[in-house]
């Protein structure tokens, strides 16, 4: 079977986001950008999910500006297969929505016909946690969301979700989408023998258009601002005094 | 404009926290229904009689909805929904798992994680892990809205609104439901807490863990951990407080032994007040909290739970 992986290139988890003066955003120019984490993580259980002989092919998407073709590389480098650049935006801070984003997906999705596609639970720049959701309703697969453990059986998969609570198991109907969470694995890092293999792996680039999906946006941004900077406050010389404010403020 | 609240109920057992702060910041905008889907709807549905604003509980009992699973939602409610101009849910596991898959069925975006209605097209919700707020206004006929709760007071309960039964066919051909793996605690729930006890990777270990642990039960509390504490294996993914985990504001937070990393702040910042405990003076929690203690949280913790 084949397993498609969408992967986001964002604003690296380690850079201080700045927001734009003019309020549009956040600065994107001139920053390091990396794959989205929890794509890497998706990413990761597609490759393990291989190695195990539960799949012949990874196929790593990435959909956005020209530049996500380094993104895709790393895929390539981590171990996907080959990999499809959809050019959907000429500016990096056009961000595409998730809505879009699963309209894309659906439509590569129909084309290659995977029996899973892994997501990570959300992107790290819009925080929307919703491009697998969608995507699975648009397929009209069945949907497992914030995965810590996935069991690939014969026509469904068993997948452990996170849920506020505790945790949650239910079998998906293959074919499926799976939003991974956090605690699912640890990607690996891209070796430089792979690295130098990745350069040569298939990239196909398209447009939206050559698959018949048009680019809307339904969420204007009216502005984007700092959030409101709490005050430093005091520092205590003692447990004692610490004790007190802490008895002060209990049940108050 | 007519808007409809998703309420939380799991296993029959209504969410009521985050079901009443998602109907506050609903009905911002009006009066509101609120649909009750569960296996068991009878307590449920009189609980959100009672909620303030509230006309109409729509009331569905079926099995079908026992476990809440997203296809349930978006393959038999779909005509239901629809019929609204704006559907709130809590952004808890439950919403955030629903709301994008009925979304993606009527070709409408969902704003995630609102932290204010400011208007009925228009929304505030903070992106890049709290390092911005976003103003957002929606094109779409349905605004599917799903609710930061922590920014929301419940409502009070002085309401008497009309129970609605409603009938659909029952769908889901997609998922199963096998089991859940509740974590069973006597402490409060940590989104709903008034006092949160948090450790971080300072902590060291899960085994010291419980040095948090004993601080929260003597204060009544929840426990939280960072995502470094999570990431380390100290604490499980469900304590976790963050931009990645849960978004708290209790009356009193406090910080043990955790640095203050902006996807840590983002999932608390708004606690009413901060203490934080940690032996690096120049650690960046202290720039947002209101007392801080610079110790060794070994030596500290104990004498507190001593003391208070």
């Amino acid at each position: 079977m084949k397993i498609l992986v969408p992967v986001k290139r964002v604003l690296d988890y380690n850079v201080k986001a700045r927001v734009k003066a003019d309020g549009s955003g956040i600065d994107l120019a001139n920053v390091k950008m990396s794959m989205n984490p929890f794509d890497e993580i998706a990413l990761e259980e597609a490759i393990r999910i291989k190695e195990k002989g539960n799949a012949e092919e990874i196929i790593a998407v990435s959909i956005g500006v020209q530049q996500n073709q380094e993104t895709l590389r790393t895929a390539l480098a981590m171990g996907a297969d080959r990999a499809i650049l959809v050019v959907a935006a000429d500016d990096v801070h056009n961000d595409i929505e998730p809505l879009t984003v699963a309209n894309i997906l659906a439509a590569i999705a129909l084309k290659e016909g995977p029996s899973l596609i892994l997501c990570g639970k959300q992107a790290i720049d819009n925080d929307f946690n919703a491009t697998a959701q969608m995507l699975s309703a648009k397929l009209k697969w069945s949907q497992a969301t914030f995965a810590s453990e996935i069991d690939v059986k014969k026509d469904m998969v068993r997948v452990t979700r996170e849920v506020d609570g505790g945790l949650q198991t239910i079998d998906a109907k293959i074919p499926a989408v799976i939003s991974v969470d956090l605690r699912l694995n640890e990607p690996r890092y891209a070796s430089l023998p792979n690295i130098m293999k990745a350069k040569r792996k298939p990239l196909e680039e398209i447009s939206p258009a050559d698959l018949g999906v048009e680019i809307t946006q339904r969420l204007k941004i009216i502005n984007t601002k700092e959030p409101d900077s709490r005050e430093a406050g005091l520092i205590l010389e003692n447990i004692d005094q610490l004790v007190e404010k802490i008895q002060e403020n209990v049940g108050g | 404009m007519k808007i409809l609240v998703l309420a939380e109920i799991n296993n029959g057992e209504l969410a009521e926290d985050q079901t009443s702060k998602t109907v506050s910041a609903a009905a911002t905008l009006g009066k509101v229904d609120v649909l009750c889907a569960s296996s068991q709807c009878s307590d449920a549905s009189k609980n959100i009689t009672k909620m303030e604003n509230v006309e109409n509980v729509l009331v569905l009992e079926d099995e079908l909805f026992a476990q809440s699973l997203a296809e349930s939602y978006s393959e038999t409610l779909i005509d239901t929904i629809n019929s609204y101009s704006h559907v709130f849910a809590p952004s808890s596991s439950f919403g955030k798992n629903v709301l994008p898959r009925i979304g993606g069925m009527l070709d409408v975006m969902v704003i995630s994680d609102v932290s204010k209605v400011i208007s009925e097209d228009t929304f505030e919700r903070p992106v890049y892990a709290g390092n911005a707020i976003q103003t957002v206004q929606s094109v779409d006929k349905v605004k599917l809205i799903s609710v930061r709760t922590s920014n929301y007071s419940a409502v009070p309960l002085t309401g008497s609104a009309n129970i609605k039964k409603i009938d659909c066919k029952s769908n889901n051909t997609l998922t199963t439901f096998i089991e859940n793996k509740m974590q069973t605690s006597d402490r409060p729930e940590l989104t709903s807490a008034k006092v949160v006890v948090s450790g971080g990777r300072g902590v060291g270990s899960k085994e010291n863990f419980e040095i948090i642990e004993g601080l929260a039960d003597k204060l009544g509390a929840a426990v939280g951990a960072s995502r470094a504490a999570v990431d380390s294996g100290f604490a499980p993914n469900d304590w976790q407080v963050g931009q990645t985990g849960k978004v708290v504001a209790p009356d009193l937070y406090v910080a043990v032994g955790i640095s203050g990393a902006i996807q840590h702040l983002a999932g608390m910042k708004d606690s009413k007040v901060i203490v934080a405990i940690n032996k690096d003076e120049e650690a960046p929690i202290f720039q947002v909290a209101d007392f801080g203690l610079v110790d060794d949280l070994f030596k500290a913790v104990p004498e507190i739970e001593k003391k208070v």
